[in-house]
């Protein structure tokens, strides 16, 4: 569903200097896996996560998504996958129900259709009494589901997942998983998603990829990398939480690359 | 720096071919479709909400109420002919407003993460910028409309060549809306910067234009900014179009029309292009 060879993204700084966000990865995800990317802030994730999606064109190296070259044939590949950024996916001014109708005939599904498949997903993700509300309105909890729904509107065979649950209480957490795992269910849709929350990915995730400063630094399943580091340490329990902290180190990350916005592209 | 590109892999294609069933529904949309969502998109919020609509329309008429009476005692003409005068100028400024500010709901889309959201969507990157233009400009249409309806029990004649009038509106405010559109992405997560060079770029071309005062015993340097500003050339087209004077005037009308619509279009395609 994903093969992406030697992916590349560099970016120049406010001072001229070039960094490699991204540095030669390769990713590879079969059909129907639910995969977790894990790594500190700035560690390229999102970046990795925007080439895979279309939005920004990779240095060098080449990947196929969903069965299409993301340089060469975008629109195909964004015909096929659902994206659910970190910011809120809805305009806040429009109305629930509005822009998942609007989210319909953005990948061509007829107007019948649209309204019929947002009553559908209004029911599925708990926003049928929001219908008709702002969005700006609605709770966090709330917002994450629309945007989940709007993701899935044009029933996507690969559905990406930025940081889905940050912000959100334990209930929404809860919640929203529930959601999204009985999507998957109905489905059999594959799931690439970024997460803070290791315990998330622990539970729910079938590999887990760990990435950090630009490359791929672990791809196993969490009950492998916790074997291997409980092997190593002699720790009986050890959670990803210790596995990650092995992995990456305890230093602060956040400083470590500026955010985007503020990189001109090399 | 190249950027590799390599042939799917045949596991690639069956994964393709098993989820092209599993979607079914996305199919290749036209331009037209394409443009048409997304100004339906941003029309609905106030389609849903006409008081707000219905306010912004009452704007211009203050400029018609409480700045008319001034020009009509400095003109020395009489109420009708001062208004044939003020009025097309007064419609030319509803559309640099109206259209300066087509930015404005891309950048909170741009802040909220819904700009991003449409751009993974395989809508084409032309119809964001041509959709959102278009949706600012029928407002705009409505509030020419209202202000003539306004105007003629005061004396106010539109010729009927004042319909060709709209058409160059609509497409020098298109032009206007796309170069919004193209501030707002280069402002991206910086509003103020946005809100910044609107300002400072829309009062120069109004005062410029000539729509507000005539512009005849400005001095030399005034008047050579003037004729460098292309929205002299609109509101002088409008003011011959709406008497019904279709000559010279509305040539280069037509002419500063075309040249806008064309230069927004590309540098905002351009830009969303390069984002994306």
């Amino acid at each position: 569903m994903i093969n992406a060879q030697g992916l590349t993204r560099s970016f120049r700084s406010a001072d001229g200097a070039e960094i490699q966000a991204v540095r030669g990865i390769d990713v590879h995800v079969a059909e129907g896996e639910l995969v977790a990317f894990l790594g500190p802030n700035g560690a390229g994730k999102s970046t990795t996560l925007r080439m895979l999606t279309t939005l920004l064109p990779p240095t060098s190296g080449s990947a196929t998504v969903a069965g299409f070259d993301i340089a060469r044939e975008p629109g195909e590949v964004r015909r096929r996958i659902g994206y659910v950024g970190q910011g809120d996916g809805a305009g806040h001014m429009q109305r629930v129900r509005d822009e998942l109708v609007t989210q319909g005939r953005c990948y061509g599904i007829g107007s019948a259709e649209s309204n019929r498949r947002a009553d559908e997903l209004l029911e599925q993700l708990q926003l049928t009494d929001q219908a008709n509300q702002k969005v700006m309105t609605l709770s966090g909890g709330q917002k994450r589901r629309l945007d989940v729904a709007l993701g899935l509107v044009h029933r996507p065979c690969l559905l990406f997942l930025d940081e889905p649950s940050t912000g959100l209480d334990p209930q929404n957490r809860a919640n929203l998983w529930s959601h999204i795992l009985r999507l998957r269910e109905e489905t059999g849709m594959t799931i690439f998603l970024t997460t803070h929350y290791l315990d998330e990915a622990d539970a729910m995730a079938e590999r887990v990829l760990v990435m950090d400063r630009g490359e791929v630094i672990a791809d196993d399943t969490a009950g492998g990398l916790k074997a291997e580091l409980s092997a190593r340490s002699g720790v009986d329990h050890v959670t990803l939480d210790d596995v990650f902290l092995d992995l990456t180190g305890r230093s602060l990350r956040d400083s470590f690359m500026p955010s985007v916005p503020e990189l001109a592209a090399v | 720096m190249s950027t590799v590109t390599s042939v799917p892999t045949g596991s690639d294609r069956v994964a393709a071919a098993s989820s092209a069933a599993h979607a079914g529904t996305p199919r290749p949309t036209g331009v037209v479709h394409d443009t048409l969502t997304v100004a339906l998109r941003e029309l609905r919020p106030l389609i849903r909400e006409p008081f707000t609509l219905v306010f912004g329309m009452m704007q211009p008429l203050f400029f018609l109420a409480l700045f008319g009476p001034l020009l009509v005692r400095t003109s020395g003409l009489d109420g009708a002919a001062t208004l044939q005068w003020f009025v097309p100028g007064i419609i030319v400024m509803s559309v640099l407003f109206g259209t300066s500010t087509t930015g404005a709901n891309l950048l909170q889309d741009i802040t909220t993460g819904a700009h991003e959201r449409m751009l993974v969507t395989p809508l084409r990157r032309s119809s964001l910028v041509i959709g959102r233009a278009l949706e600012e400009i029928v407002p705009v249409l409505g509030q020419a409309v209202i202000i003539v309806a306004v105007s003629v029990p005061f004396g106010f004649e539109p010729h009927v060549a004042s319909l060709l009038g709209l058409v160059l509106l609509a497409a020098f405010g298109v032009g206007l809306g796309a170069l919004s559109y193209a501030l707002a992405m280069a402002a991206g997560d910086n509003p103020y910067v946005f809100w910044m060079v609107q300002q400072t770029v829309l009062f120069p071309l109004m005062l410029l234009s000539g729509m507000l005062l005539p512009l005849d015993d400005a001095p030399g340097w005034l008047a050579v900014l003037s004729d460098l500003n292309p929205l002299t050339y609109l509101v002088e087209a409008e003011r011959a179009l709406f008497a019904g004077d279709v000559s010279t005037s509305a040539l280069w009308g037509t002419i500063a029309s075309v040249a806008m619509a064309g230069l927004g279009l590309t540098v905002a395609v351009r830009g969303v292009n390069k984002e994306a």
